[in-house]
């Protein structure tokens, strides 16, 4: 049972730098109802490829709301979620991620007892191709690159001989691909941690890291999973300003390496500094959209938003 | 109380407790597993047990086994044995979870449903085996009610000889048999959850499921895997227990199972090494107290030590989760 696969088909998936703004997610007359609370109000919006969206609003306005609904935790109970002129409304959490949206949480959700980088090889995993048999048996196997082949590092004895002999087993059978999938997913979360900043953590459980690491960490899980979209529930949350000026260097980071960012935020000084657009929301209605400079001089978002709730942080 | 006894044999004892505690383990491994990635507690699990022990006769009649056969026919047998018995169990295992548990599941059923269910189809099956052991050995067609149980049993496949004998402890072939492979099997599973990408995704079920689905995990797969490798070790456990003891009777699973899930509560259930510890602890203090007071205590006295540490640890020996369960 001998497979090749593209070489192409293993190297992650970088979509190109921003040209013509593409549309990527659409939200169109959402309503969400839970019982007799309206919860989304036909909320429609449209985040583009390659910018970075605002979703600000009071504490209670249906931000993270929105948020479920677009990653499939809550089912519209009317209008539509489109990513990429697809549907998104009556798809399942896992379909929704391989469709390339991802996610943080505002209180923190990572796997505790597992390392950092298994963590964010949870993340990598949905984006591996073989099956659970097909890895038991290794049955796909994948013509190796040079530098994949396993070394001879040994200088002599039955050490080298059996370094020699794995090297012309691979040269000759092909290496099975869930291997080089374990090996690729390792080498990708590690660098993840490293973009992220806390590679030295690795594997520390996730539990005893700091606050803030912890937060990293959701970061380079969900960008794990190859998104298209990430979107971000209030990242900043308990961080100081110095924190937050990382933070937002990471932000436009990750854009820059070409993914699309629907960020949540409390902060205002944040969004205004980071977001292209921004989307203010409340009690589950669109109020105002813009940018970063209309928004905070449109009267209503002054009255709902500004003037009442300027954070303190 | 016999003291003499035990402490003049007492090497004796712990081998053979050893050896008794290695089938508990590998049983309680699936009441773990199941209930460390779902909060449930599987009780048709100990009929998969018993499933592997039919498959095992069936395989071994099928086959035309003989008592004693020779090394390579017997190491044939042994392989024939396991892949029917791994195949049997692992299907029910899995068979129980699309058509019992997946279907409760989508409709939100309460715990309580799920107990129900498990308790119900244990016995279900209890009496399909029931009909189906005159069958496999071709007896007479029993009645359903007032049946007799019937023991049926198998053909020897390894005498039973001292392998090593130090002062008056003997370690039989047999016994070191069922021992070692017990172990090797958990240490496979242990390596598996632990080690693979497979038993990241249980860990990270077991441990957050809404947030594993939203990171793109399939929980669905992840549990039939579960109930998959559950099944898998109560089908290498009714393989041992074939060469071990060699008979199998359709109630086999009531008691055995029962003192399965003991183990798995007493090392912590919703551990892997919990399991191996709660079983190997539970099978030494059985032949300890049959050889203190005589068999017919055994029962009571595991038991009675479950509950007295369950007082004083109510989450087991080593009281963790399955999403826990790390090096």
């Amino acid at each position: 049972m001998s497979e090749t696969t593209s070489t192409e088909s293993r190297e992650p998936v970088i979509p190109s730098q921003p040209g013509p703004r593409r549309l990527l997610l659409e939200i169109d007359q959402v309503v969400l109802r839970f019982g007799g609370v309206v919860a989304l109000n036909e909320v429609s919006f449209q985040i583009h490829e390659g910018e970075i969206l605002g979703l600000i609003g009071p504490n209670g306005a249906g931000k993270t709301t929105c948020f479920n609904v677009m990653t499939g935790v809550f089912k519209p109970t009317s209008g539509q979620v489109r990513f990429a002129g697809a549907r998104v409304s009556g798809r399942k959490p896992p379909e929704i991620s391989r469709m390339g949206i991802s996610r943080t949480f505002q209180n923190i959700r990572l796997f505790p007892e597992m390392t950092a980088l298994e963590n964010v090889m949870v993340g990598t995993d949905s984006r591996h191709k073989t099956s659970v048999v097909g890895a038991l048996f290794r049955l796909y196997r994948v013509r190796p690159k040079p530098e994949e082949l396993p070394q001879v590092t040994s200088e002599a004895g039955l050490l080298r001989t059996w370094q020699q002999v794995r090297r012309s087993c691979a040269q000759i059978f092909g290496l099975s691909r869930h291997i080089l999938e374990e090996r690729a997913a390792e080498k990708k979360s590690l660098e993840l941690l490293r973009f992220v900043g806390i590679q030295g953590r690795a594997n520390e459980v996730a539990r005893n890291l700091s606050y803030g690491d912890q937060r990293r960490l959701e970061i380079a899980r969900a960008l794990a999973t190859e998104p298209k979209l990430i979107c971000l529930d209030e990242p900043a949350a308990g961080f100081n300003p110095a924190e937050k000026e990382q933070l937002l260097k990471l932000i436009r980071q990750i854009r820059d390496r070409g993914h699309t960012v629907l960020l949540i935020e409390h902060d205002m000084r944040l969004v205004m500094g980071v977001t292209d657009r921004v989307v203010v929301l409340e009690f589950g209605t669109k109020i105002a959209e813009g940018s970063p400079d209309e928004v905070s001089r449109d009267p209503r978002v002054i009255a709902a938003y500004l003037g009442e709730s300027v954070d303190a942080a | 109380m016999n003291f003499d006894e035990l402490f003049g044999h007492f090497g004796q004892h712990t081998v053979d407790g050893l050896s008794k505690g290695a089938i508990y383990a590998l049983i309680a491994l699936g009441y773990t597993l199941v209930y460390g990635v779902l909060r449930l507690i599987n009780f048709a699990h100990s009929e998969v047990f018993v499933v592997g022990t039919f498959a095992v006769l069936g395989a071994w009649t099928a086959f035309g086994m003989q008592d004693r056969p020779g090394a390579g026919q017997a190491i044939l047998f042994l392989l024939i044995g396991l892949i029917a018995a791994a195949v049997a169990s692992g299907g029910t295992a899995l068979a129980l979870e699309r058509i019992a548990y997946r279907p409760l599941r989508r409709r939100n059923a309460p715990p309580l449903v799920f107990l129900i269910t498990a308790i119900g189809l244990s016995l279900v099956l209890v009496e399909i085996l029931g009909l189906l052991l005159p069958r496999l050995v071709g007896g007479v067609f029993p009645t359903l009610f007032g049946r007799e149980r019937q023991i049926v049993g198998m053909p020897t496949i390894i005498e039973q000889k001292p392998l090593i004998t130090i002062g008056d402890t003997s370690i039989t072939n047999v016994q070191a048999i069922v021992f070692f492979s017990a172990l090797l099997m958990m240490a496979m599973l242990d390596w598996f959850i632990n080690r693979t990408r497979y038993g990241r995704g249980v860990r990270a079920v077991a441990q957050n499921p809404e947030t594993a689905a939203l990171m793109g995990v399939n929980q669905d797969r992840v549990i039939m895997l579960i109930f998959v490798l559950g099944g898998v070790m109560a089908g290498a456990a009714a393989l041992l227990w074939s060469v071990r003891f060699g008979f199998t009777q359709s109630s086999l699973g009531f008691v055995l199972g029962l003192k399965a899930f003991t183990a798995a509560v007493l090392g912590g259930i919703g551990n892997l090494r919990g399991a191996l510890l709660g079983g190997l602890f539970l099978g030494l203090v059985e032949v300890y107290a049959a050889t203190l007071y005589t068999s017919a205590w055994e029962d009571v006295v595991a038991f009675v030590v479950l509950i007295v540490v369950l007082m004083f640890r109510p989450t087991g020996l080593l009281g963790e989760s399955l999403g826990r369960a790390r090096a």
